[in-house]
């Protein structure tokens, strides 16, 4: 049971794991972490790639949708935005990784303010459909600008490289991954405990007392649309690299909902949400595959429409049962230990 | 000294409705000076227009001789321009403390990049910022059991107390109180009218307020002005203001009926 | 110049039935104040009802045409009880994500059913093109541009002269008064999910006669979304209009520039119009209220 938490000091009271229980727990999880890589088989750590991959993006899409109140139905449009921008810097110009990565999702970012910019004369929800414009123009240019996207085909890249290491196993790409996640993540947990983030919140909450706080709800808006698109591209850069190639089909209409559904289900407007469903999302489709691989092969090709189905039941019974996701669940789970031997 | 705030001859009309007719007002700096007048006299439209979300189609607004009519709210606010809302504007999501937070918003400078990097400048920035809403704000208006409690959750009373300490976060020059007491019970009444007093006495702040409770607008108000279907129709001391005709027909119908308004607390 | 005229005719007997198709999300939009992301997918499984009664039972069209209907009041009614009705009074964010996942669900839902290949829907109009002064439209394009015109004024006057549709429109204007009248608003609600999810059946089988029927053909309502903004979301002559509208330019840049195009131009368009005329061509800008 947990008595009290008490602090001596405000840097104390404003550090983002306050408890030592909290601390023991992230310790815990950057031992995993670190362990996992020496234990799992490549299978796993492919996986374990997609998930950080996806962590990134979640999180991008719940700064807009979840912390600043934007839905945005073209999230994975942004994401192929970072993942061509990736390409091409690299097969043309030949930058390094770690210089294609950060310009990707600028290239992202400038993508989504020009997107953003009808948030200053639209509310809410019109502004959704100009994300979905976006998605199918985006999805457009893919598609048909040949030269820099290579079509419906696509295009490939070479493998990551640092320092005469070349990145070309899930091994080393694992590292990457989480390198760039664990940033990404503690960025995101540090804006939101300050100015720049509660103004995002603000604006979601009430966009009127915002303003009266001295909130520019445009400029607020956008760089929470740049951020997100931010993160986005950063995602898809990574894509990039993972799988070496970039192509139309991973960054569908589909694949934004994916990433709709994932902060949904994992919490919206909470760090832990976003990870907890990015995780949850990608590991569905596997379980999924393996329960179909039960019925045979007949069963194995109805795999993708099998997953929109239960995709779009996730989002459903997320959003009338429990709307602040698996993050409230987990909050609830807590609060019964924490209080243990007392009921509430 | 001129006022801090001068109103000069406002009009705003939606449509075919008069909500404000050549409106004037002045509010002298540290004075506390109410609004009065019947349901749909134009307080409300009066307060939304000085903190900008309607543009007035005549008149101009000066904020310590600055002409503020077309500056959009969030300038406004940077002028020192602080206001609580009718129906509670707080921030739902989110804890007290963030809510009073927000309220210094725009005298802080940490940008997007610091703000995620947490590094320095940014950190120290909001740690001086707790210290400094802990002691000015939160022991203030004694609300320090709550800090941590989500505001969706908390009492009425409570809440306006909140948006209150949100709105003196702002570090306001003038304070605009929209009903500050509508709905409390006697006791939260007598809170709120004491920590009204004591904005003024201890930190200087000029009050300029709404309110409905005839007692509570008498007990505490050095001026006060009264609109009736979007014109004034009577201004001057709270004594004064009781004894005019035209503010008695106004609230009771005709002019002969007794004059006992400062009574009637809660008057709607 | 005659191509422009005749590829024009034919872009505005397509822009009938994306008028029809508008007309459902307006429906849901101004009653309920829902942009119902999952219409192109109703129109889509009404399309498939039609296929499932016509050709795979082999009924009579009328009888299957009836069915159809049924089956259609059926699911919008389902899908307001079981995902809509528990979200009342919640963020319109949380009640459009609902949609957005319903549309997944149907989309998903209908490879499993019918297979993700495509089908022809059995003929319901003669074959013969109607020609307009040497102008050839393709005979069910023409014949669809009627069905849809017949279908959106007989929600019209449905709208205006029944009991129901002035309980709808009062629901519309105002919930609270509404309810205070004795209209009973949930199931309100309720019929606006029927009647929209019943033109976008009609539609569903016109659209399916004129191309193909696959699971994508949903994506049209998208497209036609894109339609909706442009007319307003709460404007019912808007919503003709823009339909209208985005048939011809699709028609247009279709022919003369490409296929290709053809489906990117209604959302190029949409974000052009947007960052203009934020509230549409014909809806009402909300006065707020603070």
């Amino acid at each position: 049971m947990l008595i009290g938490n008490f602090k001596e000091r405000y840097e104390a009271d404003e550090a983002i794991f306050r408890t030592t229980r909290s601390r023991v727990w992230l310790g815990i999880a950057v031992a995993l972490i670190v362990a996992f890589p020496f234990v799992g088989n490549s299978y796993h750590l492919y996986m374990a790639g997609l998930i950080g991959i996806n962590i990134i993006a979640a999180t991008g899409i719940n700064i807009l949708t979840g912390y600043t109140g934007l839905i945005s139905l073209g999230h994975a449009a942004f994401m192929g935005v970072g993942a061509y921008t990736v390409a091409w810097l690299s097969n043309n110009v030949g930058l390094p990784f770690y210089i294609c990565l950060p310009l990707g999702g600028l290239v992202a970012a400038a993508v989504g303010v020009v997107v953003g910019i009808p948030s200053l004369r639209i509310k809410g929800l019109y502004l959704a459909i100009a994300t979905l414009a976006a998605q199918f123009i985006l999805g457009f240019v893919f598609n048909e600008w040949e030269p820099v996207t290579g079509g419906g085909r696509g295009t490939s890249l070479a493998a990551a490289e640092i320092g005469g290491i070349v990145l070309d196993t899930e091994f080393e790409l694992y590292w990457l991954i989480v390198v760039v996640m664990v940033l990404a993540l503690l960025f995101a947990r540090n804006l939101f405990r300050t100015r720049v983030g509660r103004a995002f919140i603000a604006v979601r909450d009430r966009d009127i007392s915002a303003e009266v706080m001295g909130i520019n709800l445009l400029r607020t808006k956008l760089t929470a649309f740049a951020l997100s698109s931010f993160y986005a591209g950063l995602a898809g850069g990574l894509m990039a690299y993972f799988f070496k190639v970039v192509s139309p089909e991973q960054y569908t209409f589909s694949v934004s909902i994916f990433m709709l559904a994932a902060v949904v289900v994992g919490g919206m407007g909470t760090i832990l949400g976003g990870i907890l469903g990015a995780i949850f999302m990608t590991l569905i489709p596997e379980i999924l595959g393996e329960i179909t691989q039960i019925f045979g092969a007949g069963a194995v090709a109805m795999l993708s429409s099998a997953r929109e189905v239960v995709f779009g039941l996730l989002i459903v019974g997320f959003l009338v049962f429990e709307p602040r996701g698996l993050a409230q669940i987990w909050k609830r789970i807590k609060r019964v230990y924490e209080i243990w031997p007392f009921r509430t | 000294m001129a006022p801090l705030l001068e109103v000069q001859g406002l009009s705003l009309a939606f449509g075919g409705v008069q909500a404000l007719d050549n409106v004037s007002l002045d509010v002298e700096e540290g004075s506390i000076t109410a609004v009065i007048g019947p349901n749909g006299a134009g307080k409300t439209s009066l307060f939304n227009t000085i903190s900008g979300f309607y543009r007035p189609q005549t008149g101009r607004i000066l904020l310590e001789g600055t002409d503020i009519t077309h500056r959009p709210p969030p300038k406004r606010a940077a002028l020192g321009l602080a206001r609580t809302f009718q129906n509670i504007a707080l921030f739902r999501g989110m804890t007290v403390l963030d809510n009073i937070k927000l309220g210094q918003h725009v005298h802080m400078k940490t940008g997007l990049l610091a703000a995620g990097l947490y590094l320095g400048w940014a950190q120290r920035e909001e740690i001086a910022l707790r210290e400094e809403i802990e002691h000015d704000v939160i022991d203030f208006l004694e609300i320090d059991h709550i800090r941590n409690a989500p505001v969706a959750a908390l009492p009425y009373g409570l809440q306006k107390r909140v948006e209150l300490a949100r709105a003196l976060a702002m570090k306001p020059r003038l304070l605009l109180l929209d009903e500050p007491v509508a709905g409390m019970n006697r006791e939260e009444t007598e809170d709120m009218a004491r920590f009204i007093l004591d904005v003024r006495e201890e930190r200087g702040i000029t009050v300029l307020l709404v309110e409905h409770d005839m007692d509570v607008v008498m007990d505490i108000s050095d001026h006060v002005a009264v609109l009736n279907f979007g014109r004034e129709i009577g201004a001057g001391s709270p004594a004064a203001v009781r004894d005019m005709p035209a503010v008695i027909e106004a609230y009771l119908g005709h002019a002969d009926a007794e004059a006992d308004m400062p009574g009637a607390s809660g008057a709607s | 110049m005659d191509f422009f005229l005749e590829v024009s005719l034919v872009g505005l007997a397509i822009g009938g039935v994306y008028a029809l198709v508008a007309v459902g999300y307006v429906l849901v939009y101004r009653t309920t104040h829902v942009i119902n992301f999952a219409h192109g997918n109703m129109m889509m499984f009404g399309a498939y009802f039609y296929f499932t009664f016509a050709e795979l039972l082999g009924l009579h069209w009328t009888i299957s045409i009836v069915l159809t209907v049924i089956a259609a009041a059926g699911l919008g009614a389902g899908i307001e009880r079981v995902a809509l009705r528990p979200l009342l009074g919640r963020p319109a964010i949380s009640i459009v994500m609902v949609t957005v996942g319903i549309a997944s669900i149907l989309h998903g839902a209908a490879q499993l059913i019918w297979t993700a290949g495509d089908f022809f829907l059995p003929p319901i109009f003669p074959d013969l093109p109607i020609v307009i002064d040497e102008m050839y439209i393709p005979a069910n394009t023409g014949y669809g541009f009627l069905v849809a015109l017949g279908a959106i004024g007989g929600f019209l006057l449905l709208f205006r002269f029944t009991r129901s549709g002035v309980a709808m429109r009062a629901t519309a204007s105002d919930q609270i008064a509404a309810t205070t009248m004795g209209i009973n608003v949930p199931a309100m609600f309720s019929l606006t999910w029927v009647y929209a999810s019943i033109t976008a059946a009609l539609a569903g089988v016109v659209v399916g006669s004129i191309t193909t029927l696959n699971p994508s053909m949903g994506l049209i309502g998208l497209s036609v979304l894109a339609v909706v903004i442009l007319g307003g979301m709460d404007s019912v002559i808007g919503a003709v209009a823009a339909g209208l509208i985005v048939g011809w330019i699709e028609a247009l840049t279709g022919f003369y520039i490409g296929g290709a195009f053809k489906d990117v131009v209604p959302f190029v368009v949409l974000l052009a119009i947007l960052i203009v005329r934020p509230h549409g061509l014909f809806g009402t800008p909300e006065i707020e209220r603070l």
